[in-house]
């Protein structure tokens, strides 16, 4: 059974089945249950849900010594370029001790950023900079593309005995999806195809997922069948799917609103350069944003980031290219 | 203090020799902050220390061995030698680790203490840090929250005058670290770290405040670091310690004690330690892919 929630709702409600479900889950962040009527303060309690100073690197190095203790914190990060102030802690720190200590700690926390507010918030606060955790190694990274996903990959990186880096796409906030009721977990690691199609495959990352089932559509009118992959982690990747689906399309092209050089797309493409390169009838393409910082004016972001039209054209080269026998 | 001592300049030597083949900063001189501190702690209280380590561990409980070992790159080491010396972490005594990174053990602490405020317990958190650690922002952020929250963490800064190659002058107009933290509801005191008493009298009464529901508390230990800020460090900024002023300030010296069986007790010690690591072999290669993510 299911029910219809708006992105973020559910990412609220899998935080909230955690908290009632394990007494270990703690919240905090900056801007959090700063009233007395905030349903998470007034449900678990002041020990539990707590509101911070702007201390990122605080907050997360915090989180990391609370988690030694057995307890499980997600800390509230709302820009995802807010946690580059606290880098040390963030790739350093949290990720790293687990395996510096040969085992003896874990560190089960989750930091939760938002990302890619591509709508006018200009340079410091759209970017989609989930590469440079990426190759992070003990680092899980997630980016979730819809509603159910949002719960179950939540619920999933609270329970994770590993530091989960969820990646929230702001331009999904408020779309409306089914969301499952009760306990949903989407296991971190595991891609999910949301349309088939046997011509080329496009990976899509966040938000471009819809932008890519819309290509999709469109291209289907014209013939071209494309099967749409969304990783929905980033670490670990599932390059097993996206490596099957080659070997069926021959064609891959990789959709990604990061920059290029710091994108996930490019390591996507040099997995399937390396490990599937046999397969490959095509050049692989990638459509991302470009090497440059999101500007301010709107059309100029309408220039810079990957769009339907984008992804379209991409696919039609690459169905039309073929690599000389 | 002399455990820490002899391991120390075995360690030194088994770097000059390329047996222990990482970077190592070594803390002789620091032993009176060490003993006088984790001396105080139960194993179920956390300390976290920095770079300078080994001596912490030590003092916390970690064998000798198994830190050797683990400056060993060894398999019987505290972390198999995935750590090694700068990122010790013995969880079964309470030594939840040391840091490479200045300052990054700070926000740690505070956590481990409001996990022991949360859990209800009388345990407390201690962080080791040096006076070139409070300059960093990461201080600031971490004294402000534990103020904030009250925490039951003692900050015990180990100020040797010198941030690594750099004297404290050229870091600060602020001269005795416990004074970067007046404006905060913060416990915090000065003493001379080479008097292990005094290290001792001054802690056990945060110990007892920090037990009893209060906290947090900065404990600045006035210390004089022997050697360089590396093992190997040529020391072109400073002048070396004359033979005389170094018994002056030494804190095992000044303890006065003419008897030398504990010395040469420590020194047998080290020598089995050394042969017990000796005989640990290097790690699988497998230990690597199955600990960068726990199961």
């Amino acid at each position: 059974m299911a029910h219809e929630l708006p992105y973020i709702a559910a990412i609220e409600e899998a935080i909230r089945e955690e908290m009632e479900r394990d007494p270990t889950v703690l919240y905090f962040g900056q801007n959090i249950a700063t009233h007395e009527n905030d349903p998470f303060l007034k449900q678990f309690g002041a020990d539990r849900v707590r509101v911070t100073p702007i201390s990122e690197t605080a907050e997360i190095g915090m989180a990391v010594g609370a988690a030694f203790a057995g307890y499980r914190p997600v800390v509230e990060l709302y820009m995802a370029e807010f946690m580059l102030v606290a880098m040390d802690q963030v790739v350093n720190e949290a990720p790293r001790f687990h395996y510096m200590s040969g085992g003896q700690v874990k560190v089960p926390i989750v930091l939760k950023a938002g990302y890619g507010f591509t709508a006018g918030w200009a340079g410091q606060h759209t970017g989609s900079i989930y590469g440079m955790f990426m190759g992070v190694p003990g680092l899980k990274v997630a980016v979730p593309s819809t509603a159910d996903d949002a719960k179950g990959l939540m619920t999933a990186a609270i329970r994770d005995d590993n530091p989960v880096v969820y990646f929230h796409h702001y331009l999904l906030t408020l779309e409306h999806g089914d969301v499952t009721d009760g306990e949903h977990v989407v296991p971190l690691g595991q891609a999910a195809v949301r349309r088939e199609g046997g011509d080329v495959t496009i990976v899509a990352i966040g938000w471009l997922v819809g932008k890519a089932l819309a290509a999709a559509e469109e291209l289907a009118a014209a013939g071209i069948e494309a099967e749409v992959i969304d990783p929905r982690t980033l670490a670990p990747l599932d390059t097993e799917t996206i490596l099957r689906s080659v070997e069926k399309t021959g064609r891959l092209v990789v959709v990604d609103q990061s920059t290029r050089h710091g994108s996930a797309a490019a390591v996507i493409a040099a997995e399937v350069a390396s490990e599937g390169f046999g397969s490959l009838k095509a050049p692989v393409k990638l459509v991302t944003a470009l090497d440059a910082t999101i500007p301010y004016s709107e059309p100029m972001e309408g220039y810079l980031l990957p769009d339907e039209t984008k992804i379209a054209a991409a696919v039609r080269e690459a169905v039309a290219e073929a690599v000389s026998a | 203090m002399w455990r820490i001592r002899a391991f120390e300049e075995r360690v030194g030597e088994l770097t000059r020799a390329n047996e222990v083949h990482g970077l190592v900063h070594l803390s002789i001189g620091g032993e009176g902050v060490a003993v006088g501190v984790c001396g105080a702690l139960r194993d179920d209280d956390v300390v976290y220390s920095g770079h300078r380590a080994h001596g912490h561990a030590i003092a916390k409980g970690a064998p000798p061995a198994a830190v050797l070992a683990e400056l060993m790159g060894r398999e019987g080491g505290l972390c198999h030698g995935l750590g090694g010396s700068m990122h010790l972490v013995d969880v079964e005594h309470g030594f939840f680790g040391a840091t490479g990174v200045v300052g990054g053990n700070v926000p740690l602490a505070l956590g481990s203490a409001l996990a022991a405020r949360l859990a209800g317990g009388d345990n407390v958190a201690v962080v080791f840090f040096g006076d070139g650690a409070v300059q960093g922002g990461i201080f600031v952020e971490s004294v402000n929250i534990a103020a904030l929250w009250a925490l039951p963490v003692i900050l015990v800064c180990e100020n040797n005058g010198f941030a690594e190659f750099t004297p404290r002058s050229a870091h600060t107009t602020v001269e005795r670290v416990s004074d970067v933290v007046a404006p905060y509801p913060i416990e915090r005191l000065t003493v001379d770290g080479g008097d292990v008493r005094a290290v001792r009298v001054a802690f056990s009464q945060f110990l007892d405040a920090a037990r009893a529901g209060g906290g947090p508390m900065l404990l600045e230990c006035l210390t004089h670091r022997f050697g360089g800020h590396y093992e190997g460090d040529a020391q072109q900024y400073r002048e070396r310690l004359a033979a005389d002023e170094w018994r002056r300030v030494d804190p095992i010296a000044r303890l006065g004690i003419a008897d030398h069986g504990v010395e040469l007790e420590a020194r047998d010690e080290i020598d089995e330690a050394e042969r017990v690591a000796r005989a640990s072999p290097f790690p699988d290669a497998s230990l690597m892919e199955r600990l960068v993510y726990a199961p």
